[in-house]
């Protein structure tokens, strides 16, 4: 199929320029800004010359910028992200491999809780559409699509962890040289908020989706081609209702990665998250560069399979290429 | 035609259906019933109810509507007594339907064969899968369709319009049902393709006795299909009766007008619109919903409604004055109109100036060539119509001309001796405001967000220097040019229905005093008895006027009403060009032959 | 066509043969005012802005003053209890909604213009700078959320504008994207068509043609970025990089009191409240507005 090919291929090299462009923006952020760098690490300490002149040149600050950027770049796609500024100044790839690894398992579990309870939220609230069960889920989601994460967050550690019950850590230190399966607990508050956070947005988007499919003629003749109900819903309808979801969710699992931010912070996990507020408080930029980069490119990549897998699953796409 | 009475196979016993929340009635107590083996066309024009009525046989409303009451029996079943499991054993068995648009009809992530496959098993067609795979390669032949695994293997978006058509009627045939639907099957089509189709139902129809409802606004598609028809108007049933009966012998004036509304290829006389337009539900007289557009109304017709009444039990119509009507009064007041083309004997370029030469022009749409080195002319004070099917390349052609095109053009279209630059924004401002462009959809073509004294005032602002009152008297002076109350000034296009959009449409085109009057398919959205409205509309400024006109159209039926000369396209190239009537009467390009012969007429004998 | 003409109701009978037709986004608010939830958003926002506003005048103590010691009870001298330095937690809770607002509507307001621009000349331009444009917005939609903000405050500094500025950037890609979406719509519209043939210049008729009949779906996302504004506007404060202290600011004095969550829930318990309200109130007068434009879509949606 030389055509889908060809599409494939030209998301792909959008999804490369892309990640192309945020990394010029990270750099320029970091290292471009008339905001010396190393100025802005040192502080008051810049007026030591001394520091000041060889940490510049730590930051490699005092060649031209395109070179710096080469440079930096050739690093990052070597796997080399630079030496961190704090402390004993550990390769940025050590200190954030196990915050990686601590964050990927947060954000799956929290998209394997939240997809299917939206599907089957947007699903039967579509169904249902107008009842009291609709009008329930519509107002539980605006309340929790409205509110910051954090605030989830706390509400949570308050009922679960302090003030009502007393369930549940309220505080999630990781700690990645014991087993992971003696520290379950320790991911249940962190996940729930961040499965709260997302669900809104997928159910309501399969919810709009799904009334627009079941309103299509396609259904209504399946309708009166005889075809019973259950049918029509999960054999005419999903499918197609479906399919404008993906990009939904994929953003969403996406967002997840940055929204970790804050519910990271709140429950002192040892994510990138974390790791990411630490890093600006201390201004530790090559790991900021490394964090903020990884981030974006969770982003671009999750998008682009999206892509992939809306052509993949809708035949107009799939076939219709020419 | 029909049958014995005995063999009644649907019986509709006065329908009423409601808009759902306000109960603004959409269909008011209308019945028919339908013999075994006979077509009944329904036809209505739109906002007349008889989408609604056709699926109510279905027992199915759309959402925002509902049954009212009314009984409907199909084969001795009560439909709207059945419970769900039951109902769902009727609809794809009894009674089957086939949508306006098949297109949007067909599921895009369901392949075909899968679709087709489906109502035989839904409905346990047969004993085993064997039968049923032997009655869908049964059911393509019948509609001419291929029945390999490859054809079944293609989704929906792989096949042509007739032949989504096709498959739609052979899943509306599958388990044999006693009656089908057919909602409008061919609007969305092409002429050629419409033939086809039309061919296909009534061969169905008539070798395997199935009864038909066949829904329309087209009397002429039907004319040769159906074996009754009933008229409806603003949700009730204004007259009903033998097809031949109704084409000769009409007793409502609303019949009569509606067949002087259509269009003919072959008629002596053009058509003549009915004022106004039908009133959408809601807004509905009391009395007879005709009353207002009606020039035999009298004092009664306003407050009350006629009974049903008529000839015989066959022949039913509901107007007050019926037998007069029956025996000739006059339905139309005003003189006869002439076809223009009358005037015209020979091609222009001969004669007459010419006014836009069109030279080897090319044009692409993003990099397909469209347009193939056309070469056309039109002339002063004159029409030349530009026909064609979906694809040929008309429109294209006219927005060329009109500065529209948005991509490349290679060739000259010069005006008055002038090459014309490709975008309006090139030209110069007479150029613009010599060449005014009416669209299609004047549903689409007025900026909702403005009143009607903001739409016409734009060009006038930018083409003249007139003051407030110069502005306001030019305007005031084109609605009446066009028929249009000054009232419509301060309202919104929102406020009007769609033929007095158009008028608004041609007015905004006048106000710029154009040589040259460019009408894209400036009826296809516009119901038959508007249609001609605006068509009479056009002839009158053109001979008041002499603006030049070029007139595109898909209706081959329109042409002898409007233009001198034809351009008939295909495929983005001229095939034939000539005076109307040598083109009309004697095609010389197997195109127009062909294209001649698809254009439904009404049967030569049924003119009133 | 797509629409059973059947079913619309008829023309003139919406709003009355001569009722003069209002500007579409009035008549959005007019029509979203109708329903509960708007009046329920409404009213609370707006009390949260009272407060915000004028609650300083109502205080019992100034913000930064120590007034007792640090996570005292709530009692008769300080209803809410001190925070994690001794002062009154009442004071700064009413205090400390006027950098939200402020903020969080500047913000919006810079998103909004550079989206609603972007957007307009993308969707009608089309073709290179329609590409150019979107891609350009791609990489900014890249960065999720607060991390475009972070990653700026990491070498700049926490400063107001900045975290301003980079609030209403990282909305513009949105903004950008329903905008440019709307225009098409309108601009596929003949008589979008019909000015140019005359000659209305290109910003007349994007001013003109376009605008008026996209301002619903522009209103409708200015209130649900409003609400996310606010959201990340405290979130930033939340993890120390909006307002500074001692400023009193609600993200703020979560940050501060987090670690008395177990024993004095209260103290966080309080600017918690007020910034779900917030986010809350305003997200019903988005979804009021947007339930109300959807109205109004089924009106006129006759072409």
């Amino acid at each position: 199929m030389p055509p889908l090919l060809k599409i494939l291929f030209m998301r792909l090299g959008l999804g490369v320029l892309t990640l192309l462009l945020v990394s010029v923006v990270v750099f320029a952020a970091t290292q471009a800004l008339p905001g010396d760098a190393a100025k802005a690490i040192l502080g008051k300490d810049s007026a030591d010359t001394e520091r000041y002149e060889a940490l510049r040149k730590q930051l490699r600050l005092d060649r031209p910028l395109v070179e710096q950027y080469a440079s930096w770049l050739g690093g990052v796609v070597r796997g080399d992200l630079g030496k961190s500024l704090v402390g004993a100044g550990a390769n940025v790839t050590d200190l954030i491999g196990k915050r990686v690894v601590n964050s990927a398992i947060l954000v799956l579990f929290a998209a394997l809780v939240s997809i299917p309870i939206s599907i089957l939220l947007g699903s039967l609230s579509a169904i249902w559409r107008d009842s009291k069960f609709d009008n329930v889920v519509n107002i539980a989601n605006l309340s929790l699509a409205s509110l910051p994460e954090f605030v989830i967050g706390i509400i949570m550690v308050l009922v679960f962890a302090t003030a009502v019950f007393k369930w549940l850590p309220s505080v999630s230190n990781v700690n990645s040289l014991m087993p992971l399966s003696g520290q379950m607990t320790l991911f249940v508050l962190p996940v729930i908020t961040l499965a709260l956070a997302v669900v809104p947005y997928v159910s309501r988007m399969l919810r709009a989706s799904t009334v627009e499919v079941l309103e299509s003629e396609y259904v209504m003749m399946a309708r009166l081609k005889g075809v019973s109900e259950p049918r029509v819903l999960w054999h005419h309808a999903l499918p197609n209702a479906i399919v404008p979801t993906i990009q939904v969710i994929a953003i969403n699992i996406a967002w997840l990665a940055g929204g970790i931010v804050t519910v990271e912070y709140l429950f002192t996990f040892p994510g990138v998250g974390a790791g990411l507020v630490d890093a600006v408080a201390n201004r530790d930029m090559p790991v900021v560069q490394a964090l903020v980069l990884l981030m974006a490119a969770i982003y671009v990549l999750l998008n682009l399979m999206a892509d992939i897998v809306t052509i993949l699953i809708s035949p107009r796409l799939r076939t219709g290429l020419r | 035609m029909s049958g014995a009475r005995s063999d009644i196979v649907l019986t509709v016993e006065d329908l009423r259906v409601v808009l759902d929340p306000s109960g603004i009635e959409i269909d008011d107590g209308v019945s028919f019933v339908i013999h075994e083996g006979e077509v009944l066309g329904l036809v209505g024009e739109s906002a007349s109810g008889k989408t609604t009525a056709a699926t109510s046989l279905l027992a199915y409303q759309r959402r925002g509507a509902k049954m009212a009451g009314g009984r409907i029996e199909i084969a001795g079943t009560d439909i709207l007594s059945l419970s769900r499991p039951e109902l769902r054993k009727v609809r794809g068995g009894l009674i089957s339907y086939v949508p306006q648009d098949a297109s949007a009809s067909l599921n895009p992530a369901l392949r075909i064969g899968d679709q087709l496959m489906e109502i035989l098993n839904e409905h346990s067609f047969g004993s085993s899968h064997a039968e049923r795979q032997a009655r869908l390669v049964e059911m393509m032949d019948e509609v001419l369709l291929p029945s390999d695994r490859a054809f079944m293997r293609r989704y929906p978006h792989q096949l042509s319009g007739g032949q989504q058509q096709r498959v739609v009627i052979a899943m509306a045939m599958a388990n044999r049902p006693k009656i089908i639907v057919l909602d409008e099957p061919t609007t969305a089509l092409d002429v050629t393709t419409q033939a086809h189709v039309l061919e296909t139902v009534r061969h169905l129809t008539s070798s395997y006795g199935v009864s038909a409802l066949y829904v329309t606004h087209d009397l002429a598609v039907v004319s040769c299909l159906v074996d009754r028809i009933a008229i409806m108007y603003a949700g009730r049933l204004v007259e009903i009766g033998p097809r031949a009966d109704l084409f000769t012998g009409a007793y409502h004036p609303y019949t009569r007008r509606l067949l002087a509304a259509i269009p003919d290829i072959h008629a002596v006389r053009p058509p003549r619109g009915i004022p106004g337009s039908a009133p959408r539900p809601g807004s509905r007289v009391a009395g007879c919903a005709f009353t207002p557009r009606c020039d035999c109304r009298i004092d009664k017709c306003a407050t009350e409604f006629p009974p049903y009444t008529g000839p015989d039990a066959d022949h039913q119509v509901c107007c007050w004055r019926w037998e007069e009507v029956g025996q000739g009064l006059p339905v139309i007041e005003g003189e006869e109109l002439v076809f223009p083309t009358t005037r015209a004997e020979e091609p222009c370029r001969t004669v007459d100036t010419v006014v836009v030469d069109v030279r080897e022009v090319t044009a692409f749409y993003q990099r397909k060539e469209v347009l193939h080195e056309v070469t056309t002319t039109l002339c002063e004070h004159r029409c030349l119509a530009l026909v064609g099917e979906s694809g040929s390349g008309k429109t294209t052609l006219a927005r060329c001309i009109a500065g529209l095109h948005q991509f490349k053009i290679e060739g000259a279209i010069e005006f008055n001796g002038k090459t014309l630059a490709r975008e309006t924004r090139g030209r110069t401002s007479a150029e613009r405001q010599a060449i005014q462009y009416i669209f299609q959809s004047p549903y689409s073509s007025l900026n909702p967000r403005k009143t009607i004294r903001q739409l016409l005032a734009q060009p006038i602002d930018i083409f003249f220097d007139l003051d407030r009152d110069g502005t306001e008297e030019r305007m005031v002076r084109v609605l009446e040019q066009v028929a249009l109350d000054t009232s419509l000034l301060s309202r919104y296009p929102e406020q009007l229905s769609g033929g007095e959009r158009q008028r608004v449409a041609i007015a905004r085109a006048l106000v710029a005093e154009p040589s040259v009057l460019i009408c894209d398919e400036v009826t296809s959205w516009l119901d038959v008895s508007v249609q001609a409205a605006i068509i009479e509309l056009l002839v009158h400024l053109q001979s008041e006027t002499g603006v030049s006109m070029l007139f595109v159209t898909h209706n081959l039926a329109l042409i002898r009403s409007i233009a001198q000369e034809v351009a008939v396209m295909q495929d983005g190239r001229i095939v034939e060009h000539g005076v109307v009537d040598a083109v009309l009467d004697d095609p010389q390009a197997e195109y127009t032959r062909l294209l001649l012969g698809d254009t439904p007429t009404i049967p030569a004998d049924c003119r009133i | 066509m797509n629409i059973d003409p059947e079913l619309v109701p008829a023309e003139g009978a919406v709003s009355g043969p001569s009722a003069p037709r209002r500007r579409e986004w009035v008549q959005t608010l007019v029509e979203a005012w109708g329903l509960r939830r708007t009046k329920v958003g409404t009213v609370m926002f707006a009390l949260l802005l009272l407060i915000a506003l004028f609650g300083r005048f109502v205080a019992p103590y100034t913000p930064t003053e120590f007034v007792g010691r640090p996570f005292s009870d709530p009692s008769t001298a300080y209803w809410l209890g001190t925070d994690f330095l001794g002062r009154d937690v009442l004071t700064r809770v009413l205090y400390g909604g006027l950098s939200v607002f402020v903020l969080g509507i500047s913000a919006t307001v810079i998103g909004t213009v550079f989206g609603v621009s972007l957007g307009l000349v993308a969707g009608y331009a089309r073709r290179v700078v329609d590409e150019a444009i979107m891609r350009v917005l791609d990489v900014v939609l890249a960065f999720p959320s607060v991390v475009l903000a972070m990653l700026f405050v990491s070498i700049l500094g926490p400063r107001l504008w900045l975290i301003v500025l980079m609030v209403g950037v990282s909305h513009m890609p949105r903004i950008a994207r329903v905008t440019r979406a709307a225009t098409v719509e309108v601009v596929a519209r003949d008589f979008v068509r019909a000015a140019a043939a005359v000659g209305v210049p290109r910003r007349k008729i994007l001013l003109y043609e376009v605008l008026p009949n996209i301002s619903s779906p522009l209103l409708v996302e200015f209130g649900l970025r409003l609400t996310y504004s606010i959201i990340m506007i405290a979130a930033l404060s939340f993890i120390g990089f909006g307002m500074q202290p001692p400023a009193a600011d609600w993200g703020l004095m979560i940050n501060e009191n987090r670690i008395a969550i177990i024993t004095q829930p209260w103290v966080v318990l309080a600017p918690v409240l007020m910034i779900g309200a917030l986010t809350i109130s305003a997200n019903l007068i988005a979804d009021g507005l947007s339930r109300a434009m959807v109205g109004i879509d089924r009106d006129t949606a006759q072409a």
